[in-house]
């Protein structure tokens, strides 16, 4: 039933610090409906007016990112660990 | 400097250590103002200035006077006749990083801001994701400023670059995996330690470093934009940064606007932001990298998005090219030209051949290929590919039967 969810340092005020919150959704874009449930607000810093995870946003599943899975479909099982982690630049 | 500024929203935050948008994660940018710059900034009081990256200080973001880097930059921009020739160009010219100060590659320029900055904001330690020359430039500049470093990498790095940030003492971490997920577990650490990361945390001041690359073609071409820039592309930073520079300079009044175009180059085995391009796309889809231009092995390009936004803004290009295409054009631009570019170099070199041969660059124009790092650093890429050194014995009769030999071949 189990899934951790990373939440990123922008994100925490909302989530009253709290650095790593349990679900129990069946894939990430009901991860994200079960989020906001108990933190309101944190699906609008996530998914845009069209209902796609924001473009600066990365969603990871256990590392991958899930734009090499299935998106918001990438279904979720026990023990996965889901991070968020805003674009960032370099090289 | 004002305020730092989201990209996406507008909101505006105050010029600390930090990086994202808390409402919508949009990339913060430093917000100036210009009408101040305009009036503190001439020709003549640049031209009175030492030959650094510095003497454009008011358009870069730290509060004070340099701490870190005061040397780098002002590299040359040569002229290429040769090469102009054999790419069927009118005139072109490379604007040479690969001699930048101290660590051969553009990343100077944004580490010595970087660096800066965090100074100014009390760091003492200073950290970074990269694929190689960042790292370098972050374990040499902070070696030289007395700062604590740690570079993260891919493991499966050029022996060059690794050796290149271990000499200066920094704490060097080889992750196994590649750029990506370098730079997904930098983003974690950066939340979790009181560091300077200079391309996560640092990277609103540490990406504006960038833009000196353009203010210098312009003074150097006699205070001008070129028609054409060719430019490397692995977040797409750079590229988005020239093209701000080029605009900066025609808001404080020391360039005209003649809307200069900037091209994106990438490696055919990494090339998220070019296929995007081709494709008339506005989003680009992230790529697992598989390509010898190291440096530019970023498959989540982070200014993607910007990068393509202003390539469609300047009616300008994007292409890519294969591993074999960037080996033959730093073999070209070394045997044109004198220069020896690392891989990256040869992405825009090779890219620069394919825009004007298909007529996406006019051949009656003039363009300016930047080359941003340095090839004796990917020694590797080139090695068994330029031929190997005929060995005799120190005898003149040797010497002229091997000459001999070759006139047989030749005739």
């Amino acid at each position: 039933m189990s899934k951790k969810v990373r939440i990123p340092t922008p994100l925490r005020k909302l989530t009253n610090n709290e650095e790593l919150v349990e679900v129990n959704a069946a894939n990430i874009g009901d991860a994200i409906n079960e989020l906001q449930a108990r933190f309101p607000g944190i699906a609008e810093r996530l998914i845009d007016e069209k209902g796609e995870v924001r473009r600066f946003v990365n969603v990871y599943v256990n590392e991958e990112d899930i734009r090499f899975l299935q998106n918001r479909a990438t279904p979720l099982k026990d023990g996965d660990e889901i991070s968020i982690i805003p674009a960032i630049a370099g090289g | 400097m004002k305020a730092l500024k989201c990209r996406e929203c507008g909101r505006e935050y105050p010029l600390e250590a930090t990086h994202v948008c808390e409402f919508d994660f949009g990339p913060l940018e430093v917000a100036y103002d210009y009408d101040r710059i305009k009036k503190a900034l001439s020709r003549e009081i640049i031209a009175s200035r030492p030959k650094t990256m510095w003497r454009y200080r008011e358009l870069l973001p730290i509060a004070g006077e340099p701490t870190v880097g005061p040397l780098v930059g002002f590299t040359p921009l040569v002229k290429a006749p040769r090469l102009a020739k054999a790419l069927g160009i009118r005139e072109l010219y490379i604007k040479n990083d690969a001699v930048n100060y101290p660590t051969l590659s553009f990343k100077d320029r944004v580490v010595s801001v970087a660096l800066s900055r965090a100074k100014e904001l009390g760091f003492t330690t200073v950290a970074c994701a990269s694929t190689g020359n960042l790292a370098n430039s972050v374990a040499a500049n902070a070696a030289s400023a007395g700062l604590k470093s740690y570079v993260f990498i891919p493991s499966d790095l050029e022996h060059g670059k690794i050796l290149n940030s271990l000499i200066y003492g920094s704490n060097v971490i080889g992750i196994k995996g590649h750029y990506d997920e370098v730079n997904r577990l930098c983003a974690e650490i950066a939340g979790k330690f009181g560091w300077a990361f200079v391309n996560v945390n640092m990277r609103p001041y540490y990406a504006e470093g960038s833009k000196s690359m353009a203010y210098e073609i312009a003074e150097q071409l006699g205070w001008r934009a070129p028609q054409h820039t060719i430019i490397p592309m692995a977040s797409g930073s750079l590229l988005t940064k020239i093209h701000k520079g080029y605009q900066e300079l025609v808001k404080v009044g020391l360039i005209s606007d003649t809307q200069p175009k900037v091209y994106g180059a990438q490696a055919t085995g990494c090339s998220p932001i070019s296929t995007a391009q081709k494709a008339g796309l506005d989003f680009f889809k992230p790529v697992k990298p598989d390509t010898i231009a190291k440096s530019l092995a970023i498959g989540t390009p982070a200014d993607g998005f910007y990068a393509l936004k202003v390539m469609r803004e300047t009616n300008a290009a994007a292409e890519d090219v294969t591993d074999d295409e960037i080996r033959d054009a730093i073999k070209l631009l070394a045997e044109t030209e004198g220069i020896f570019a690392e891989t990256a170099g040869g992405v825009t070199v090779g890219v620069a051949k394919k825009l004007i041969a298909s007529g996406k660059i006019p051949k009656n124009d003039s363009a300016v290929i930047c080359v941003t790092g340095n090839g004796l650093k990917t020694l590797d890429a080139v090695n068994g590919y330029c031929g190997k050194a005929r060995e005799i014995k120190p005898s003149l009769r040797e010497f002229e039967a091997l000459l001999a030999q070759e006139d047989k071949v030749n005739a």
